[in-house]
């Protein structure tokens, strides 16, 4: 078989289209396992309903208040759909996941399993369950670039750069400022925070809803590459998991770093061997479990 | 008697099922230090973690400069001007020298701030970009200290500061301590060198079992050294 560096760079560039979907998703459920030891199960399902708060955004909300015209664009989205869903975070954190925090974290996992399996339900009662276009993609993004060896989308290279942007300013955040050493510390010791003047238990909804609005913004990112449908979460969670548990729960940089790779050997793998594409992370995953349990980046306990 | 900084009536603290404290009455006076000595497992430990709002349930009353705390989150009993240093100190792993002195946040005026710190601790100015469990024990204690006189706090709660650290550095934080007792702090010691304390407290409360069983001042102490030494089943 010949593999010629066109089509092996092609294969890449859109596996690194992939896995930066991955690595802001499982960023997100970093970020949450970290301080709130919860498996955040409903994280797709949440992704899956950004996606729609930009597609029924784009067609229903016009019509909806009684205004034909508007239509809420492709930008607005990538703002209002995370704060939605980060709202809805901070809305169970307060009511249902904070009741938990003193039980062992396989009642936050049902919990948020249940969510989701309760969103997904409701969804695809009312929506297509093969999908739904989004045709609210913006002028300036359309078209392709040369990047020399491929022409590549100007969408996806935006997803790519922006994505990269949000990963890793979080990753800044968290790592390199006060507000991330109250983050690090509640993660280490919650109480001690606490008796240090520190309001941590704001402090825990408030990341858990940047956490889901992280979701949510991939979820605009994903709608007009993907088509919308009530089961785009689930099928990516899937391999969301798969990425976190390659990488190790609660590493921030990991998260970032094996989301990336991870979409990149799929890609490649697509190139060498396209029907294995599809498992070839959970290959990964088996391996990487018998050989260091804890994760790439995570820490033995 | 000076002005009451803390005063406890009647408290009660709970961990899940078990009943930890019965009952205790004390009071410390503005720029007073004061030690709770007993035997492990007597509720020394629990008393300062109630007064911070660190046990599961407590009840009664505990008043901070006359305001009332028993029904406030943690957070907000902190700022009234509690500085905590806990047993084992507390240094956060994840975070360098700096961040863990940076990290309480300031609650009052007239904390020192980090250039006077680092000169009362030199060593801390030398290291503070290593991560905070890298410090060697003596070090870390140094640090758990320097980082709650930087918010203001003038009440604090210090839970076995000398525990496992050699004799040289056990000096240099009684010489801390009494240092802070000029400055006007007001100080409530939990400590199993008993020596340590006697040197430094203007009274001791002796605890059993959950409950106050005697208050000894510094004079009475002499008289006392044998009624002590039986509470401390020495």
């Amino acid at each position: 078989m010949e593999l010629s560096f066109q089509t092996v760079m092609s294969q890449v560039m859109l596996g690194l289209n992939n896995g930066v979907f991955y690595a802001i998703l499982s960023l997100g459920l970093a970020v949450i396992f970290g301080l709130l030891n919860i498996v955040n199960f409903v994280h797709g399902a949440l992704y899956m309903l950004g996606a729609y708060v930009a597609l029924l955004g784009y067609t229903m909300l016009g019509p909806l208040l009684g205004k034909p015209d508007f239509h809420l664009n492709y930008w607005a989205a990538l703002i209002v759909a995370p704060l939605v869903v980060g709202l809805l975070g901070v809305g169970v954190e307060r009511t249902m996941l904070r009741r938990l925090r003193k039980f062992d974290h396989l009642y936050g996992l049902l919990l948020t399993f249940g969510l989701a399996l309760i969103i997904q339900g409701v969804f695809t009662n009312y929506f297509n369950v093969s999908g739904d276009a989004y045709e609210a993609k913006p002028e300036a993004l359309n078209g392709a670039v040369n990047l020399g060896f491929m022409m590549f989308p100007k969408y996806r290279l935006w997803v790519i750069a922006i994505s990269l942007l949000v990963c890793f300013a979080t990753w800044f955040v968290i790592e390199r400022t006060k507000l991330g050493s109250y983050l690090r510390a509640g993660t280490e010791n919650p109480e001690l925070v606490k008796a240090f003047g520190v309001n941590v238990p704001l402090m825990i909804t408030l990341t858990y809803g940047y956490g889901v609005a992280l979701a949510a913004f991939a979820g605009v990112l994903a709608a007009p590459i993907y088509s919308v449908s009530p089961v785009m979460g689930s099928e990516m969670i899937i391999t969301v998991f798969a990425v976190v548990v390659i990488g190790g729960m609660g590493s921030i940089m990991g998260s970032i770093v094996t989301g990336l790779l991870l979409g990149m050997v799929e890609g490649f793998t697509k190139v060498v061997y396209a029907p294995a594409s599809s498992t070839v992370i959970f290959l990964i995953m088996v391996i990487v479990l018998l050989v260091k349990p804890a994760g790439l980046f995570g820490r033995e306990s | 008697m000076p002005e009451e900084m803390l005063r406890i009536k009647d408290l009660h603290a709970f961990y899940d099922e078990s009943h930890i404290l019965h009952g205790i009455d004390l009071s410390v006076g503005e720029g007073e230090v004061v030690t709770l000595l007993g035997r492990n497992g007597a509720g020394r430990t629990t008393i300062l973690k109630a007064i911070i709002g660190l046990v599961g349930r407590r009840s009664g009353s505990i008043t901070v400069k006359g305001i009332e705390t028993i029904g406030m989150p943690t957070h907000r009993i902190a700022r009234l001007g509690i500085g905590y240093c806990p047993e084992e100190r507390g240094i956060f792993a994840n975070l360098t020298v700096e961040e863990n002195l940076l990290l309480p946040r300031v609650i009052k005026e007239g904390g020192m701030p980090l250039s006077e710190l680092y000169q009362m601790f030199p060593n801390l100015q030398e290291r503070r970009k290593s991560m905070g469990t890298r410090l060697s024990g003596g070090e870390q204690q140094m640090l758990a200290m320097a980082r709650i006189l930087r918010t203001g706090a003038k009440l604090l709660l210090l839970d076995e500061i000398t525990e496992g650290l050699a004799p040289v550095i056990v000096q240099t934080l009684g010489l801390l301590i009494r240092q802070l007792k000029e400055k006007g702090f007001t100080i409530v010691l939990v400590e199993q060198n008993f020596h340590f304390a006697a040197d430094l407290a203007d009274r001791h409360y002796v605890i059993d079992r959950g409950v106050i069983a005697d208050m000894i001042t510094r004079d009475e102490l002499p008289s006392n050294t044998e009624k002590l030494n039986h509470y401390l089943g020495v």
